[in-house]
């Protein structure tokens, strides 16, 4: 008797559990099966704008599926040809700015974070705070009298009023992830090289530098995003084609008057989109962590 | 730390210290020379140029007659300027509609994620994409076809047999199809708030299940608070950079904030205004009244943030 209600509540427990599991089961399903949706709906017209750029001009916008009837490469070969000089100029010269500011970025970010970090020195908790709050201030503020500057300076048309603020750390961005990593190196490692007689400069590159090399990859990776993306700066500055970037030149393809050639405009957004997808590949655990503390833009 | 939290706490120690006698600052030679780039580029980068840009607010000037001393009649021709007030307005709307609905998409996926399911970290790639990709000029230029009239989105329509808008022609829809754009870009928020739920200690759940809590209040009481300082860092930073956009409208558009002004950001029309017409002084004075109301939103977010944020040290 005591037996037989036992079995009967574990058995009512355990079809008790059983209903719970398929309705976790089923919940589960209907989740995946919702972010897939979605995951689809999102990526969906990049992929019809890779597609796309592979299909004839005159059927890109008849068919809005997925499947390629007739590949094409004709749109790549125009497009490349499309405007005054050949995209590979404009490549050529995004890929300079990119690692102009990427030079820049790194030996002037890190310079200044060191001091924020671990030098005792006047108006540094002043300075930081400034630092920060440059961190929010509108670019537009300073575009004006900037622009009067450089092209008094005769920089208006060259690269330099794009490169040379970068080597004076003017993204404060990565002054303050590089701040926020070298607080979690222990401070024993530097005071042991100043104790054995190494000065400032000796921790930074021998032991500091070393030691936040995943804060420097995480620099270099949004670097190159937020340079290669650039368009507002480069629209201001660049204005003769020769020194047109991927960004420019893409532009180009609105602004011209045979703007119905859209299978060559797809075939240079593409390219255009490569590097920033390969970042995308082979930067991850670099790119997460870097926007949990950048904000990202 | 969020680099919010960090100005909120050094604000408050520098408060506090008024009277403490003098600490020893025994590096103040390397210091200066560890930030002299930085100081460099402070001087002559932003705040030079910002000082520059208040006093040329007060003139007129084109780049080739010398400033001319006018007062504050940039700031008065502002309020005469109906383009001026549409460009705010149509401002605000993206930014107000934008930013929380992007916000409420990137939090409601996130916490999706976040009870541990499998895939996480494909699902967490591939919605990060388009964010990374998102300031991008083609990507603009993608979605001034997904939305044109014969565009991607009508395309599809029509296998429905609807006919669809000129999303991109009409007044009406062209905004909307730009918020899409900064809505579809909701990855890298909903990153920050995975790292953010990541941090709420399981214990807290796990009590709250014993004590009988459903999953609606284990959300209210736990997961809202404690995430709170996350969503609060959102929000700040996603309105002052949303204030900020200029590519997707400009690229949308072709340059002109059309159709009838109706995608003309601020910045839009600052730069049409400073770098189109040349009128410096004019953008100028546009450029402090930006800065007026991003601080005036940021001002009004830490206010209300007492309400609402929950800091758990106090």
């Amino acid at each position: 008797m005591v037996t037989e209600t036992y079995s009967a509540a574990s058995r009512a427990a355990s079809g008790e559990r059983m209903r719970r599991s398929i309705g976790r089961a089923v919940t589960s399903v209907l989740k995946h099966a919702g972010l897939i949706v979605l995951v689809v709906i999102m990526i969906y017209p990049l992929i019809w704008l890779v597609v796309s750029s592979f299909k004839p001009n005159d059927i890109i916008f008849r068919d809005p599926g997925l499947v390629l009837h007739d590949l094409t490469l004709k749109n790549y070969t125009d497009g490349w040809t499309a405007q005054e000089f050949p995209f590979t100029k404009y490549l050529v010269n995004t890929a300079v700015l990119v690692l102009g500011a990427v030079v820049g970025n790194l030996i002037s970010c890190s310079l200044a974070a060191y001091a924020f970090a671990r030098l005792r020195f006047r108006f540094r908790t002043l300075f930081f705070a400034i630092m920060l709050a440059t961190l929010m201030l509108p670019i537009h503020v300073i575009i004006v009298p900037q622009y009067i500057l450089f092209s008094q300076l005769g920089w208006v048309n060259t690269f330099l009023p794009l490169l040379v603020p970068k080597f004076l750390a003017t993204d404060a961005f990565f002054v303050f992830l590089m701040v926020q990593f070298i607080r979690g190196i222990p401070r024993e490692l530097d005071e042991a090289a100043r104790i054995d007689g190494a000065g400032h400069f000796r921790v930074f590159v021998q032991v500091i530098l070393p030691l936040m090399v995943p804060a420097l990859a995480t620099t270099v990776i949004f670097t190159f995003i937020w340079t290669w993306s650039d368009f507002f700066s480069q629209l201001i500055y660049l204005t003769k084609t020769d020194h047109w970037t991927v960004s420019l030149a893409l532009r180009g393809f609105i602004d011209s008057s045979s703007s119905s050639d859209y299978g060559a405009m797809f075939a240079m957004s593409v390219i255009s989109l490569l590097p920033l997808f390969l970042m995308f590949l082979f930067g991850q655990r670099f790119l997460v962590r870097g926007i949990a503390t950048t904000g990202g833009k | 730390m969020s680099s919010i939290g960090e100005l909120r706490t050094l604000t408050k120690s520098m408060r506090q210290r008024g009277e403490k006698t003098r600490e020893k600052m025994p590096d103040n030679k390397a210091g200066f020379l560890f930030l002299l780039p930085w100081l460099i580029g402070l001087v002559c980068i932003t705040i030079g140029p910002m000082v520059a840009s208040l006093y040329l607010s007060l003139t007129d000037y084109n780049l080739l007659q010398p400033p001319q001393f006018v007062g504050l009649k940039n700031y008065l021709d502002m309020f005469d300027d109906p383009r001026l007030w549409n460009s705010l307005r149509v401002t605000v709307i993206y930014v107000v509609v934008g930013v929380p609905l992007q916000l409420l998409l990137a939090l409601g996926i996130a916490l999706v994620l976040n009870r541990g399911m499998r895939g996480l970290a494909f699902y967490r790639s591939i919605m990060y994409l388009p964010s990374l990709l998102g300031g991008s000029v083609a990507v603009a230029v993608l979605w001034r076809q997904v939305f044109g009239s014969a565009g991607l989105v009508n395309s599809l329509l029509a296998v429905f047999g609807v006919q669809g808008p000129g999303w991109i022609s009409s007044p009406d829809t062209a905004l909307s199809t730009i918020i899409l754009l900064h809505i579809w870009t909701f990855g890298s928020p909903m990153i920050i708030f995975l790292a953010g739920l990541r941090q709420i200690p399981g214990q807290y759940y796990e009590a709250a299940e014993v004590d009988g809590a459903g999953p609606a209040r284990r959300f209210f009481e736990i997961t809202l608070p404690l995430l709170s300082p996350v969503i609060f860092f959102n929000l700040v930073l996603q309105i002052i950079f949303a204030f900020q956009s200029f590519t997707q409208a400009f690229i949308v558009s072709g340059g002109t904030g059309g159709p009838a002004d109706s995608t003309l950001f601020f910045t839009l029309y600052l730069y049409q205004q400073g770098f189109g017409n040349f009128n410096m002084g004019y953008a100028s004075a546009m450029a402090w009244f930006l800065l007026l109301i991003v601080a005036a939103f940021t001002a009004v977010n830490f206010w209300l943030s007492r309400y609402w944020v929950f800091y758990e040290e106090g």
